[in-house]
């Protein structure tokens, strides 16, 4: 390629005096051309698709259907602080080679909560329990989930959760979501009506302590072998299951549940068994509605002892983002289109509250160590 | 085209390995915060690559401290050598601060810092709510900044290649 003659310092048009056709064609290449990779980028930022199923819209959509509470998680905005250590007995290993499977004590902080955006929402006996759980590995990898006490997930996709939660928005008239418009929602969605008998059939125990906590979205489990297998996981409790019933007295406090496991961790420490159930060929990974046949391979990973509660603002859990795809080596996401989608929008509301004013938890009360 | 003109093979390299890590890494950012269904598999790309990019920036600074760069053609007027040597010593602070800046949000947010399977680095800085945010931000204001540096210098480089023609481009051409 002819170039110019660097040291003449005559024949570079600096100034663009010259005007001649080549000059202008160039010019305009050279325009269309920046102006193409701008419209990429704008394209790749999402402002070219309104459609598009952004993180916002999921924010925003918990905003429009609980308001605005400054410095709250946008979903499962009630909640306290708890911590202990996971006791694993070995047997993980065999299907993950994740650090926290090795025989010995991995520490655990972690927090329950209830559902919704309203922090200041009351207990009820139809309120799902949540339970997010933060394991610092030996070697500095860290695995956390968020889990809640339904057989199954209700929706499939993220377009389904949306759908659902705007759904469920309280009609400004009546203060209750509007029947016709859910009824339309499960017309929409038959896997989402079916996902919703599943979870009826199962009815809510009588406080945190002793339920039982699904991940409900499946994982890629690998072991040192190499050996790969879909696994979904749950925290089953020692304390034995009773059915919601709450006396006259607890249905007077608007934390009933939150102040039984209070009391409940005070007798000493409460534990749940990581069950890990195994999929076998053809059981569905990328829909947590379906769930996996009863008689699935099960193995218990060891035993979760939670030893101290705290409230939000004393814990460790209110500035953590319970981010379902921060996981070790050895546990890997699945198909299931829930897990980005759960990811990128913990995140965004991570963002977005870490940066507010924080005010305290509904449930405030003196630390259980 | 005598050697002198142009910059050395090594910097070359940098430049345009660098060029294709920090555009790929541009439309990542702002492409993974506005999807759900690609934020995983892209944040999962965004942070080794940003821990790279913030590896090569530092050898590239030294290279570049080592070797001085070919000079500018005589007649280059005075304003537009500012605007490069201004644009050029822009770049380099961002390639920097920006991956710092990454790094030093995830410490404060208590992330774990994952590049590649175990491998993850340390946190930099303390966990804190209002120093997570600040970061934050401040990550997507340099980004925007240096997705306009770049499309300053692409401009730029494309006019001396086309119109000024004055060897400037080939003096860092592949």
């Amino acid at each position: 390629m002819p170039t110019t003659n660097d040291h003449d310092p005559r024949s570079h048009d600096y100034s663009l005096s010259r005007h001649d056709d080549r000059t202008l064609v160039r010019l305009g290449v050279i325009g269309l051309v920046v102006l193409c990779v701008i419209a990429l980028f704008a394209w790749a930022a999402g402002y070219l698709s309104p459609g598009r199923l952004t993180p916002a819209r999921f924010t925003e959509a918990f905003r429009q259907v609980n308001g605005f509470h400054s410095g709250f998680r946008r979903n499962h905005a009630k909640g306290v602080c708890v911590s202990g250590y996971f006791d694993s007995n070995g047997q993980g290993m065999t299907l993950s080679r994740a650090g926290v499977f090795r025989p010995g004590e991995t520490p655990v902080f972690g927090r329950f909560s209830l559902p919704g955006g309203n922090p200041y929402v009351a207990d009820t006996p139809k309120t799902v329990r949540g339970m997010a759980l933060n394991f610092s590995l030996a070697d500095g990898e860290v695995w956390r989930t968020a889990m809640v006490d339904i057989a199954v997930f209700a929706v499939r996709t993220p377009r389904e959760f949306l759908e659902q939660l705007l759904a469920s928005r309280a009609d400004p008239r009546t203060g209750k979501p509007d029947p016709t418009r859910l009824a339309a929602f499960l017309d929409k969605y038959p896997e989402v009506a079916r996902a919703l008998h599943v979870i009826a059939a199962h009815p809510f125990s009588s406080g945190f302590a002793n339920a039982t906590y699904n991940g409900l979205d499946a994982f890629r489990f690998t072991n040192a072998a190499g050996d790969s297998h879909a696994v979904r996981w749950s925290f089953v409790p020692e304390d034995a299951f009773a059915p919601d019933s709450p006396t006259a007295a607890q249905r007077q406090d608007r934390n009933y549940l939150f102040d039984a496991l209070i009391a409940r961790a005070k007798l000493g420490a409460i534990r749940w068994h990581l069950i890990l159930t195994v999929a076998s060929q053809g059981d569905p990974t990328n829909d947590a509605t379906l769930p996996w046949p009863a008689n699935s391979a099960r193995v218990d990973a060891g035993t979760l002892v939670l030893n101290s509660v705290q409230d939000e603002a004393d814990g460790r859990c209110r500035d953590v983002n319970f981010d379902p795809l921060i996981l070790p080596a050895g546990i890997a996401p699945s198909d299931d289109p829930m897990l980005s989608a759960r990811s990128a929008v913990y995140s965004r509301d991570f963002t977005l509250r870490e940066g507010e004013a924080k005010r305290p938890s509904a449930v405030q009360f003196a630390a259980v160590r | 085209m005598s050697s002198t003109t142009r910059f050395t093979p090594l910097s070359r390299i940098l430049h345009w390995l660098m060029a294709i890590m920090v555009i790929a890494m541009l439309f990542i950012g702002i492409g993974m915060v506005s999807s759900v269904a690609d934020y995983h598999w892209l944040l999962s790309v965004h942070r080794p690559l940003g821990i790279s990019i913030l590896v090569l920036v530092a050898i590239r600074l030294i290279n570049r401290l080592v070797h001085r760069p070919p000079p500018l053609p005589r007649d280059m007027p005075a304003w537009q050598r500012a605007a490069g040597e201004g644009s050029h010593i822009l770049l380099y602070i961002l390639l920097f601060l920006i991956p710092l800046v990454g790094w030093g949000m995830l410490s404060a947010g208590d992330y774990p810092i994952q590049l590649y399977g175990a491998l993850h680095l340390p946190h930099i800085l303390p966990h804190s709510a209002p120093l997570y945010s600040v970061l934050r931000r401040t990550h997507t204001v340099l980004a925007f900044i240096l997705f306009a540096t770049f499309i300053v210098h692409f401009s730029a480089a494309l006019m001396h290649a086309l119109v000024y023609r004055d060897g400037v481009f080939q003096s860092m051409a592949p």
